[in-house]
């Protein structure tokens, strides 16, 4: 299935390449083969899929047990501004102090912002696609508010926020690139959310309240808590994403810490089928196709937003064949 | 005085291409759709009506581009939510995406990176008499003395309008009384989708003269939450999109006030958002949400 949204979004996106002046097979080598090729650019591909492995991994929980979450970006940038707190009043404190310290208060900062929507559609029956919606622009405006107020960089004036203490920069874990502690925290977290969703009673009760909470009801799942608890593991997933930008690679809070990571989010759940390891796969390729697209627009010279055309179309053509295989030809035999 | 009266006039601007998208998105609810791709739709409507103005020199072209637009993204939408029945949160969010994708890239094409900032003339604003909160654009006028009466009329009093309502309502009996619940909805999210993209388009044919890429910053979201908060009727949602713009035309007015700069106005532009989550906690259970809000119709 994946495969086949791959074929059918790159011969949807083909003419698109072609107004561009250039060739689709050329543009489609530059996307995918390209970036594998030298050791720099394939760190880089983990470096991009990084943050969406956070964000998918928090949607795909929570869309498991039938949680529209899609406040993902939001919680993100809570946890982001936590890391950013913490590690400017880090001082000379020890990397092994601060950084746990960063992402247990991100992972917090995220689930509190993930709490109101979970809250209100757990005890009032409240519809929490829009709740959690309408709390992302709420974070970015409580961002560009830190950012022009208290946090505003005294010596440069710009709106960012003062570097963070070197205590708190997560290490580089290959010399001279950019891949940091956060892809491994990433990796960690998907196989224990891998374990917890395919191997654990936990895990079925998410998949069970998702897939039908009458019948959840029915084998007397909690289904109320369980909603709770998936709705805050997934934002606390997501401000995880936030204190991994911070401090692996941004070091400061800047509004433009998430480029809609939140949101590409829902793309990489979505592709990897809401399993942990194909949101792992999703990512790892959504990574590919963004490296790609920087390639791509300093050799053929097509603007770099045919990788986000790219990553959007993917995610229509996946829905939309989700439910073509549900009607796919099968052989009966008598 | 004088300080109201900016206030009220500007009150009248910022909510215009709210109102156009939040009158356009009341169909599409009570269709029983959540049109997610909303603030794609206003985006691509504020460039191509952009760019069409730009290319032939004419506005109204520009606003014809941008419906244009509008309905191409909502049939994409319909034939993903209405036809194949997929989840439309996912496939909302992939159009919005989508649209904004298409638009940088036809923007980094087209224009590239110019020195300066392509701009074209802008509507002029109607000055009946010499009074500033009637000087409003055209468009202005257009949305609240027709589009929100007309959309109210045809929303409550019409044939089409009770079809809109029972697809979303009760989708199963609609059919069975002989109305076609997939056309009606196709129909309910095109009317969506040219209003969310002529909101689009007053924000660069009418305010700003130009394109960037923070144009819309959000307010298809708003229009959104508007619905939700005006409970699906045309008249309150309006209403809520006034309240909107009042807030955020005061905040815009307190930042040249000296004493008042201060303030941090991310705080008064965030209320809106907040208390439309506030009023939909405080209706609590009572939200009568349409009836088949989110579900996709299949013949059994």
């Amino acid at each position: 299935m994946p495969v086949a949204a791959v074929v059918v979004t790159f011969a949807l996106t083909a003419g698109i390449v072609l107004a561009a002046g250039a060739n689709p097979i050329d543009a489609y080598r530059q996307f995918l083969i390209t970036p594998l090729q030298s050791e720099f650019s394939l760190l880089e591909v983990l470096v991009s899929m990084t943050p969406l492995m956070f964000t998918g991994l928090a949607v795909a929980f929570a869309f498991r047990a039938g949680y529209w979450n899609i406040g993902a970006e939001g919680q993100l940038l809570c946890g982001a501004i936590a890391a950013a707190w913490l590690g400017q009043h880090a001082g000379g404190a020890p990397k092994v102090l601060v950084i746990p310290a960063m992402l247990v208060l991100g992972a917090l900062a995220g689930a509190v912002w993930a709490l109101p929507p979970a809250l209100l559609r757990t005890r009032f029956g409240i519809d929490e696609v829009v709740t959690t919606l309408l709390l992302n622009p709420v974070a970015l405006l409580v961002v560009s508010g830190l950012l022009n107020g208290p946090w505003r960089d005294p010596v440069t004036k710009f709106p960012e926020s003062p570097r963070i203490a070197g205590g708190a920069e997560f290490p580089q874990l290959v010399d001279r690139s950019r891949l940091h502690l956060g892809f491994v925290i990433a990796l960690v977290l998907a196989a224990v959310l891998w374990f917890v969703t395919t191997k654990t009673a936990s895990g079925v009760r998410l998949r069970a309240v998702g897939l039908s909470p009458r019948g959840a009801r029915f084998a007397r799942i909690p289904v109320e808590r369980t909603l709770l608890t998936a709705a805050l593991v997934s934002g606390a997933v997501a401000g995880l994403g936030g204190v991994s930008e911070l401090a692996g690679i941004q070091f400061r809070l800047t509004e433009g810490i998430s480029p809609g990571y939140g949101y590409t989010g829902v793309v990489a759940a979505t592709l990897g089928g809401l399993s942990m390891i194909g949101v792992t796969a999703a990512a790892f390729f959504l990574g590919l196709v963004n490296v790609g697209a920087g390639t791509a627009s300093r050799v053929l010279d097509v603007p770099t937003q045919l990788g986000e055309i790219i990553t959007a179309a993917l995610l229509l053509v996946a829905v939309g064949l989700i439910l073509f295989r549900r009607y796919r030809i099968v052989r009966v035999t008598a | 005085m004088s300080f109201i009266l900016d206030i009220v006039a500007a009150t009248f601007r910022v909510s215009t291409p709210i109102v156009y998208a939040t009158v356009g998105d009341t169909y599409v609810q009570r269709g029983g759709m959540l049109n997610l791709g909303i603030e794609g739709m206003m985006f691509a409507g504020a460039f191509f009506g952009f760019l069409t103005a730009f290319g032939t020199g004419s506005l109204w072209l520009g606003l014809g581009a941008a419906v244009g637009v509008g309905v191409a993204a909502a049939l994409l939408l319909g034939f993903l939510i209405v036809t194949l029945g997929t989840s439309q949160h996912v496939a909302g969010i992939g159009v919005t995406l989508l649209l904004i994708a298409v638009s940088e890239f036809t923007n980094r094409l087209v224009l590239g990176r110019p020195a300066t900032l392509p701009k074209v003339e802008t509507f002029d604003v109607l000055s009946p008499i010499d009074f500033r909160v009637v000087q409003q654009y055209g468009l202005t006028y257009a949305a609240f003395l027709a589009l929100v009466p007309a959309a109210w009329w045809v929303l409550n009093r019409s044939t089409f309008g009770l079809r809109v309502r029972a697809v979303g309502e009760n989708p199963e009996a609609a059919d069975v009384a002989g109305i076609n619940v997939f056309w009606t909805r196709y129909a309910a999210l095109a009317i969506g989708g040219a209003l969310a993209a002529l909101g689009g388009a007053f924000l660069t044919l009418a305010v700003l003269g130009s394109f960037t890429l923070d144009i819309v910053a959000g307010r298809g979201w708003v229009a959104l939450a508007m619905v939700i908060f005006g409970r699906w009727r045309v008249g309150r949602a309006v209403v809520g999109a006034l309240i909107f713009a009042g807030v955020y035309s005061l905040q815009l007015r307190l930042q040249i006030v000296p004493g008042w700069d201060a303030v941090p106005y991310e705080l008064l532009i965030a209320l809106p958002y907040v208390a439309v989550i506030v009023a939909l906690a405080l209706a609590g259970r009572s939200v009568a949400y349409p009836g088949a809000y989110l579900r996709p119709y299949r013949r059994a």
